[in-house]
C-alpha cells in the first residue's frame, strides 16, 4: 500500500552530515553555506549539519574534521532562515558540553543516537535537551539487528527521556520493504511522539522503505541529496520529494529547487559516484555498518586484504557503529595470519 | 620486592567488601584465592541478594546493614573494597577514614588519587582512598603510558574501548559522560598524554564479545625499538593481574601509533568476556595485595 494523497511528511536533510563520510569529513564552511542556503530556499525545514559521527566525531577513529563543527554550525546558522539546524551526538563519543557548545553556535535541534538496543545510555543528553529547548530526537541505529517488540520498548525509553521525534535508522541499508513495516508498525503502537525513518540506500531500497514507512505512520523521513553520505548513502532527497509530489504527500519542499541544490551544490562536492558498487553491496547484504566502507577499503588497501571480506568478518563478529577500529585490527590479524608483510616503518 | 609469594607475610590482611552486586561477588573469589588478605566481611543492604547468600554459603560473615554492618564487627577490617555506587561511596569514605580504615574504591565517586596498578601503584601502595577511575581507564591508560615513555612527546591519545552491553550496568549506562570524562582524565594525568580523548561503545552482540580496546597515539619523536620493550613490559605488568590481557601491534604510520588490546576475564564469578569488570576487581586486589607486601617491607 502507498501511504495516503494528503499525508503529512517531513522531510530532513542530511547532506551536510551523514554526508561528511563520503568526502572524509572535509567540507568546508563555504560549501555548508551554499548547501544550507539552497536547501532552506527549497523549504527543507530541517538541516542535519556537522561530522559524519557527530558532536565529537573528530576524531582518530572516525577521521579528523578539516573544520570543527562549531565552523561549520556557523556557516550554517548564517543562512539557514526559519530552517532548523540539526546535529547528532552518540553518548560514549560526544559529551553533553559539546551540546551545549552547538545551541551557542545556532544548533536548534539534537540527534540523539544509540544502538537499537542501547536507548538507556542517552536519558541524559535527551533530557538535557529538551531542557535546553532544543527540537530533541531520538535515533535508534542498526534497527535491523532488533526485533520489532525490541525496537518498540527502546523507543519507549527515548520517548520517556523526552524525545519528540524516534527516528529508526537502517544504518546497514539492510532492510526490505517488510522489516521497515513491522518495525514501524510496532513503535507506532507503542509511543505517542512522532516517527522518521533514516535509510541508507546499499540495496537501492531507500525510497521504497521510506514510503513503507509513511504508510505505517512515519512521518520525518531523513534524505540527501544525491544519496550522498555514508555507505551506497541515504534515501536520494531530491528523488523522494519527486515521488512524495507524485503521489500527493505534503511536504511544503520545492522539488525544482531541490533538484538544483542537488545538481548544482552537492554532486559537485562527491569524491566519487555515490552508486551502489559491490563493497556497498556486501554492507547491504551483511547488514554491516555503513560508515565502515570506506575504512573498511582503506584497511583492505593497506594490509593487502579484501575490503568484502573484511566487512563480513565485522558482520559476523556483530560490529555496532563506532567501530570502526575493528576494521583495522581484523586486516591486521588477516594480513598476519597470511604471514603477509605488514606495512609498518 | 616479591609478590609472587605471599607466604612470605606473616600475617594477612583484614579485609572486607562493601557491596553485594556481581563486582563485589567476583572480588569475593578474588581476595579468597589470596593467602595475604582475609575477607572479614561481606556488607550489602539486600538481605537478599545473590552476593550475601554466595558469601553465607563459603562462609563468609555477612551483614545486610551495609557500612555499619562492618562497624558492627569485634574487629574492624584494615581495608574495605567499596563496589557499591558513588553516592554511597561518598558517604563511607568519611567513615572509613575516621576509622583509618584504607579505602579502595570500584565506584565512580573519585575522592581518592586515580591508581592504575600496572601505571602508579607502587606510589599508591599505602594509601588510604584509592579510586579506581574507570574499567576503561584501567584497560587503555597502561597502554598510553608504555607509548609516552617510547617518545619524546606524546602529543594525543585516543582510545576506543567497547563492550558487551551485558556488563555494563544501568550506574554507568546513566552517567556515560562522567564515565568518558574521567577516563580521558586519566589519558592525560596518568597516561601523560598532552590531549587525550575516551570513546565508549556499548555492544549487544551475542555471545557477547570481550572487552576490546584500541589506542590510538601521536607522538614527536619516537623510539621504536624502546617502543616494543616499553609494550611488551607493560603488557607484563598488567598480565601480572589479569592473565587474559592481550595486545597486537603496535602499527606504525608516520607519527601515529595504533595498538589492539582485548581484555578477557579471569571468569572468577563474571563470564569471560566481561573483561572490562574482571580488570578493576583484579586491580583492586592488586592494590590490596601490594600493601601487604609493603607492610611486610617495612617490617624488615
Amino acid at each position: 500500500m502507498e501511504p495516503a494523497a494528503g499525508t503529512q511528511v517531513t522531510y530532513l536533510d542530511t547532506s551536510l552530515r551523514d554526508g561528511s563520510h563520503a568526502v572524509d569529513h572535509d567540507f568546508s564552511p563555504e560549501q555548508v553555506r551554499r548547501v544550507v542556503a539552497g536547501l532552506s530556499a527549497s523549504g527543507v525545514r530541517y538541516i542535519e549539519v556537522g561530522h559524519g559521527a557527530g558532536l565529537g566525531g573528530s576524531s582518530l577513529l572516525q577521521g579528523r574534521g578539516s573544520y570543527s563543527n562549531t565552523e561549520l554550525f556557523d556557516a550554517a546558522a548564517a543562512v539557514i532562515g526559519d530552517s532548523t539546524l540539526c546535529t547528532l551526538m552518540l553518548p560514549g563519543v560526544g559529551v553533553m558540553d559539546e551540546v551545549r557548545e552547538a545551541v551557542e553556535h545556532g544548533v536548534g535541534g539534537v540527534r540523539v543516537a544509540t544502538h537499537v538496543t542501547e536507548a538507556d545510555v542517552a536519558e541524559q543528553h535527551l533530557r538535557l535537551c529538551r531542557d535546553l529547548g532544543l527540537r530533541t530526537f531520538g535515533f535508534l541505529m542498526m534497527t535491523h539487528l532488533a526485533a520489532p517488540e525490541v525496537v518498540a520498548e527502546q523507543a519507549r525509553i527515548m520517548e520517556e527521556s523526552g524525545a519528540e521525534v524516534v527516528y529508526l535508522a537502517d544504518s546497514a541499508g539492510y532492510m526490505t520493504e517488510q522489516g521497515v513495516r513491522d518495525r514501524v508498525a510496532a513503535v507506532r503502537a507503542a509511543i505517542s511522539v512522532e516517527i522518521g525513518l533514516h535509510a541508507h540506500n546499499n540495496l537501492g531500497l531507500s525510497v521504497a522503505n521510506s514510503l513503507a514507512a509513511i504508510d505505517e505512520g512515519a512521518s520525518f523521513i531523513d534524505g540527501s541529496l544525491g544519496c550522498l553520505g555514508a555507505g551506497a548513502g541515504n534515501t536520494p532527497g531530491e528523488v523522494f520529494s519527486v515521488v512524495t509530489r507524485r503521489i500527493g504527500l505534503e511536504t511544503g519542499i520545492d522539488e525544482w529547487r531541490l533538484m538544483d541544490v542537488a545538481e548544482d551544490e552537492v554532486r559537485p562536492l562527491m569524491r566519487f559516484p555515490q552508486v551502489i558498487d559491490r563493497t556497498s553491496l556486501v554492507l547491504g547484504y551483511a547488514g554491516v555498518y555503513s560508515s565502515f566502507l570506506l575504512k573498511a577499503k582503506a584497511a583492505a588497501a593497506r594490509y593487502g586484504v579484501d575490503a568484502g571480506d573484511i566487512l563480513l568478518e565485522a558482520g559476523r563478529r556483530g560490529a555496532v557503529g563506532g567501530q570502526e577500529d575493528l576494521l583495522e585490527d581484523i586486516a591486521f590479524t588477516m594480513a598476519q595470519n597470511r604471514e603477509v608483510p605488514v606495512a609498518t616503518a | 620486592m616479591d609478590l609472587s609469594s605471599p607466604q612470605a607475610v606473616e600475617r594477612p590482611l583484614r579485609v572486607a567488601i562493601l557491596g553485594s552486586g556481581n563486582i563485589s561477588t567476583d572480588l569475593m573469589y578474588k581476595v579468597r584465592r589470596e593467602q595475604s588478605l582475609q575477607l572479614i566481611a561481606m556488607a550489602g543492604i539486600d538481605p537478599g541478594s545473590e552476593g550475601l547468600r554466595r558469601a553465607a554459603d563459603l562462609g563468609v560473615p555477612t551483614s545486610a546493614d551495609g557500612i555499619d554492618g562492618l562497624f558492627d564487627l569485634d574487629d574492624l577490617p584494615e581495608l574495605v573494597f567499596d563496589a557499591t555506587s558513588a553516592r554511597a561511596h561518598l558517604a563511607h569514605a568519611p567513615r572509613l577514614a575516621d576509622a583509618q580504615i584504607a579505602s579502595v574504591d570500584l565506584t565512580p565517586a573519585a575522592i581518592g588519587p586515580m591508581v592504575i596498578p600496572a601505571v602508579n601503584g607502587d606510589e599508591h601502595r599505602d594509601g588510604m582512598e584509592l579510586n579506581l577511575v574507570s574499567c576503561a581507564a584501567q584497560a587503555t591508560v597502561p597502554l598510553v603510558a608504555a607509548v609516552g615513555r617510547a617518545a619524546r612527546h606524546l602529543r594525543y591519545a585516543e582510545t576506543v574501548s567497547t563492550v558487551a552491553s551485558a556488563s555494563v550496568g544501568p550506574g554507568t549506562r546513566q552517567n556515560i559522560d562522567e564515565f568518558t570524562h574521567k577516563t580521558r582524565k586519566a589519558i592525560e594525568t596518568l597516561g601523560g598524554a598532552e590531549r587525550g580523548k575516551a570513546i565508549v561503545i556499548l555492544n549487544p552482540a551475542e555471545p557477547p564479545p570481550c572487552m576490546r580496546n584500541t589506542l590510538y597515539a601521536e607522538v614527536d619523536g619516537l623510539d621504536e625499538d624502546l617502543l616494543a620493550v616499553e609494550v611488551a613490559r607493560m603488557v607484563q605488568r598488567v598480565e601480572a593481574y589479569v592473565p587474559g590481557y592481550r595486545v597486537r601491534g603496535p602499527v606504525i604510520d608516520g607519527r601515529k601509533v595504533t595498538l589492539f588490546n582485548e581484555v578477557e576475564g579471569a571468569g572468577d564469578f563474571l563470564p569471560t568476556y566481561a573483561g572490562n569488570l574482571d580488570i578493576i576487581t583484579a586491580a583492586a586486589v592488586r592494590m590490596a595485595r601490594q600493601r601487604v607486601a609493603a607492610g611486610a617491607e617495612a617490617r624488615v
